[in-house]
């Protein structure tokens, strides 16, 4: 940490006050940069210590950019680890610097606490270095340009995975006990002295050596999975250090899928704590108004956008109130008059409570599915906007808070991402691989999945096919030699897809 | 120490290098290649350098936004949750760019014919005062002083680290004047505007004008460029007259010609300046009669005091192409009349090899 004597001062008087909060985090490690290198940390994702790859440059460029126009500026950059690192620039003044330090907090609460990020490597400082290492090495022994297009091909892909794999198990990774048993031919029950004649141990090594070549025969194609990058990585034509570049990608990525699933609560989680403890206990009388500006910019909200982290410091304030009067439950949703309605308060004071569980339990899709209701979208004038045909315009459709819910949800499924996942890896019997979008009414850009597509078909070493759905109609798009053609699918196939369970 | 992620920037620009590179034939015959153009910044439009991925288009028809406002009330302009899709739009220094093109057409660098004992006077900022105005204030050194002279009078606090410099810790930056090779150069650029160049014939001779420029800048410190058109009577005129004018016509060359040497004596002897006489045109002259005195003016005022002399030929529907023929005729050998002949706009980078590969 290198921060001055007064910054360290009010980094202390916050961490006590989150502590005295309930707020429950890494320790936490500053460092004050300049824009420079504030931009360089950011556009690497956060993590000094990448492999090296040019897309962290173009990130870079775009970034400084950004800043010298003063098109953008980066307030605050806080890393999941432990210990956190996070980044506060130098020419901020220090209000906000000390409103960046109680936000960080928040962040960092939220990345120990929240279930979503409990799978994630709390090493991943290290990690990143160490695969930094890797690629450098791989680099040097096989060259650049040959590892940095295999990278090029995995980062293609890097989106096409599981974000729930952590929590579940789809298949069985460890052998059960069956499968245990069923290994090794049937034994002939004998004495002992009688069982090297019953089963005497050539035959037994050849009816092994049937079995072995019987199940290599009829093994079931594997299952379809959503997890791309691991269906590559097992059954790919991959060089050894090809797979290990492609499982390095794959682990990032999924390290990174949480910040994705989080946003809204994240930002709402760190934006409540950093108003709560700057207004009741961190801020001088001289800062208000500083503090109160740039808060308020950081929640603004206008017309057709939607800040997340206004979003969610609202929809946490709203849940803490109704905790608070009781606001919840069999009675309040029955009760229909007006006035009561409003004086409703049975005090209970559950809300501190309520949020803290909230953070622990929740990402984006289900604390929105569970909490936004007519109230609260009255009450946050939301609504749903829709492009009218007739004048091209975008109207507001709708302030229905069921529509409002569904769009955002919408939004947020799959953190926006369309759902792709295998189907089959012998497609036609000819091993090629074939994917399938879950179409939900919106098309892939087929401009970029063809590009995609050819990265696919290389790691593939075949040609890769993937059903989806353009102008209504199921279509499946072939990649085959680099070349993209699409073929119109009999509608029954799609179907069939649609009810496949494991695409959920 | 080199930034880490210098390494990762200079790779990128290197593949935006390479992608410039490889498309160039194809910028520089499409001509809009371009999105915005400041003085020393271009920017490019790059389709398929960013990493292509599997995501939804652009097709999305609405969102949720939160304001006041009814139900069939307009949002504010485009609104949306969702990013749209976005080509990479690169910023290419000039002199990048011109040092693509002088890699891929191998052109060679400009010799400044022989004017080295040519100086000026350049002020450079390395020198430090006590006195001097405040907007040269040294800021550091300011400061440095001010802790200095509060530490050995007991007045600094590290607790409350707080500086107030005073009239004698002033620090000023100061220049030093020194002498130095200078070398500018002016491009002077002749179209023929009469009826039978046409819009197409224009656009050729605007993108190659612009390459040429992005060229000898680089090669120059200074670059200067004027305008002179001509039909039957020739006038200086500016950029954007020059490439949009429609006029209609006789050409006589001779009358452009005569201003180019009026304007070489007049503002840009050679004593000082590096010149460039281009001039375009369909190939059409007035009479046999006018190219005989364009010949006597050549000779006589415009070569002895010019370092190449560079006619560019844009074929046209009307144009006979005889004044190449005549040119060529009368100066066979001579290096510093270099003529080209330019059928369209993917002729463009071969003329323009023709006109700079030499060097001059």
């Amino acid at each position: 940490m290198n921060l001055t004597p007064d910054l360290e001062r009010a980094r202390q008087e916050i961490e006590k006050h989150a502590r005295a909060y309930g707020l429950d985090f890494f320790p936490t490690i500053f460092e004050l940069v300049d824009h420079d290198e504030l931009n360089e940390v950011a556009s690497f994702g956060g993590f000094p210590t990448r492999y090296p790859h040019w897309r962290f440059g173009m990130e870079f460029d775009r970034l400084q950019k950004g800043y010298r126009y003063g098109l953008s500026k980066i307030y605050e950059l806080v890393i999941n680890n432990d210990p956190c690192y996070a980044y506060l620039m130098k020419s901020n003044s220090l209000v906000d610097q000390k409103l960046v330090i109680s936000h960080v907090y928040g962040h960092c609460d939220f990345f120990k606490n929240n279930v979503y990020f409990a799978h994630t490597d709390r090493r991943m400082v290290d990690r990143m270095a160490n695969h930094g290492t890797i690629i450098r090495k791989l680099m040097e022994r096989h060259g650049v340009p040959e590892v940095e297009t295999f990278l090029d091909r995995c980062l293609a892909l890097d989106n096409l995975i599981d974000p729930h794999a952590s929590a579940l198990r789809r298949r069985a990774d460890a052998k059960t006990d069956e499968d245990a048993a069923e290994e090794g031919p049937g034994r002939m029950r004998a004495k002992g002295y009688m069982d090297r004649h019953v089963n005497p141990a050539r035959f037994l090594a050849d009816q092994k050596k049937k079995q072995v070549e019987q199940k290599k025969k009829t093994e079931r194609l594997p299952y379809p999975t959503r997890d791309v990058l691991r269906f590559l990585l097992e059954h790919a034509p991959l060089k050894r250090w090809q797979a290990e570049v492609l499982s390095l990608v794959r682990e990032e990525a999924y390290y990174f899928a949480p910040q994705a699933q989080t946003k809204i609560m994240n930002e709402g989680w760190a934006s409540y704590w950093h108003s709560m403890m700057m207004t009741r206990r961190v801020l001088k009388d001289s800062e208000v108004i500083d503090f109160a500006d740039h808060h308020s910019g950081t929640l603004a909200t206008s017309p057709g956008r939607l800040n997340p982290y206004k979003l969610g410091i609202e929809l946490f304030r709203d849940i803490e109130e109704r905790w608070n009067k009781g606001r919840f439950g069999k009675e309040w949703e029955e009760c229909d008059h007006l006035d009561t309605r409003r004086r409703f308060d049975k005090k209970l004071g559950l809300g501190r409570d309520r949020i803290f569980e909230v953070r622990r339990l929740y990402c984006d899709v289900t604390f929105i599915d569970t909490f936004l209701n007519q109230d609260f979208c009255d009450a946050q004038k939301l609504y749903v906007y829709k492009t009218n045909p007739r004048t091209g315009r975008q109207e507001i459709a709708s302030r229905d808070h069921r529509l409002v819910k569904e769009q955002l949800l919408f939004g947020l499924s799959n953190s926006g991402q369309p759902r792709i996942h295998v189907v089959d890896g012998n497609f036609g019997n000819r091993g090629e691989l074939c994917l399938a979008h879950q179409f939900e009414g919106l098309e892939i850009d087929m401009r970029l999945a063809t590009e995609t597509m050819k990265h696919l078909e290389v790691l593939w070493g075949r040609p890769v096919h993937i059903e989806t759905k353009l102008d209504g109609k199921g279509v499946l798009v072939t990649c085959a030699k680099g070349e993209v053609s699409t073929k119109e699918l009999a509608p029954s196939g799609e179907t069939d897809r649609k009810e496949d369970p494991t695409t959920h | 120490m080199i930034r880490r992620i210098e390494r990762d920037r200079s790779r990128f620009r290197d593949i935006v290098r390479g992608r410039i590179k490889s498309d160039l034939r194809k910028f520089v015959s499409q001509g809009e290649m371009f999105g915005r153009k400041g003085k020393d910044l271009i920017s490019i439009p790059l389709p398929g350098i960013e990493l292509p991925h599997f995501r939804f288009g652009d097709n999305k028809k609405q969102g949720v936004g939160q304001g006041e406002g009814e139900p069939g009330d307009g949002g504010e302009g485009k609104a949306g949750d969702q990013p749209g899709e976005h080509i990479l739009e690169v910023e290419v220094p000039l002199a990048e760019l011109a040092e693509i093109l002088g890699e891929e057409l191998r052109l060679p660098r400009i010799q400044p014919k022989g004017r080295s004992e040519l100086v000026a006077p350049v002020g450079r900022y390395i020198g430090i005062r006590r006195t001097g105005p405040e907007s040269l204030r040294h800021a550091k050194r300011t400061l440095k002083a001010a802790l200095r002279r509060q530490i050995v009078a007991g007045a600094f606090d590290p607790e409350d680290p707080c500086l107030i410099p005073i009239r004698g810790d002033r620090h000023y930056r100061s220049w030093k004047v020194k002498n130095a090779p200078e070398n500018s150069a002016v491009v002077v650029y002749m179209m023929d505007v009469s009826g039978s160049m046409g819009k197409e014939q224009k656009e050729v001779v605007r993108v190659e004008a612009f390459w040429i420029n992005t060229w000898l800048r680089s090669q120059y410190k200074s670059l200067q460029i004027r305008y002179i058109v001509h039909d039957a009577a020739a006038r200086e005129v500016d950029e954007n007259t020059f490439f949009h004018l429609r006029e209609s016509g006789g050409t006589k060359i001779s009358s452009a010609y005569e201003l180019c040497a009026r304007l070489m004596q007049e503002k840009f002897p050679s004593s000082s300046w590096n010149v460039y006489p281009f001039h375009f045109s369909d190939g059409d002259n007035w009479s046999g009669r006018d190219t005989e005195r364009c010949v006597e003016l050549l000779e006589q005022t415009i070569l002895p005091h010019c370092n190449v002399f560079c006619y560019g030929q844009v074929r046209s529907a009307y144009g006979s192409g005889q004044f190449k023929k005549d040119l060529d005729a009368k100066f066979p050998k001579d290096e510093r009349v270099i003529t080209s002949e330019i059928p369209d706009r993917d002729g463009i980078l071969k003329s323009i090899q023709d006109f700079l590969g030499k060097g001059k």
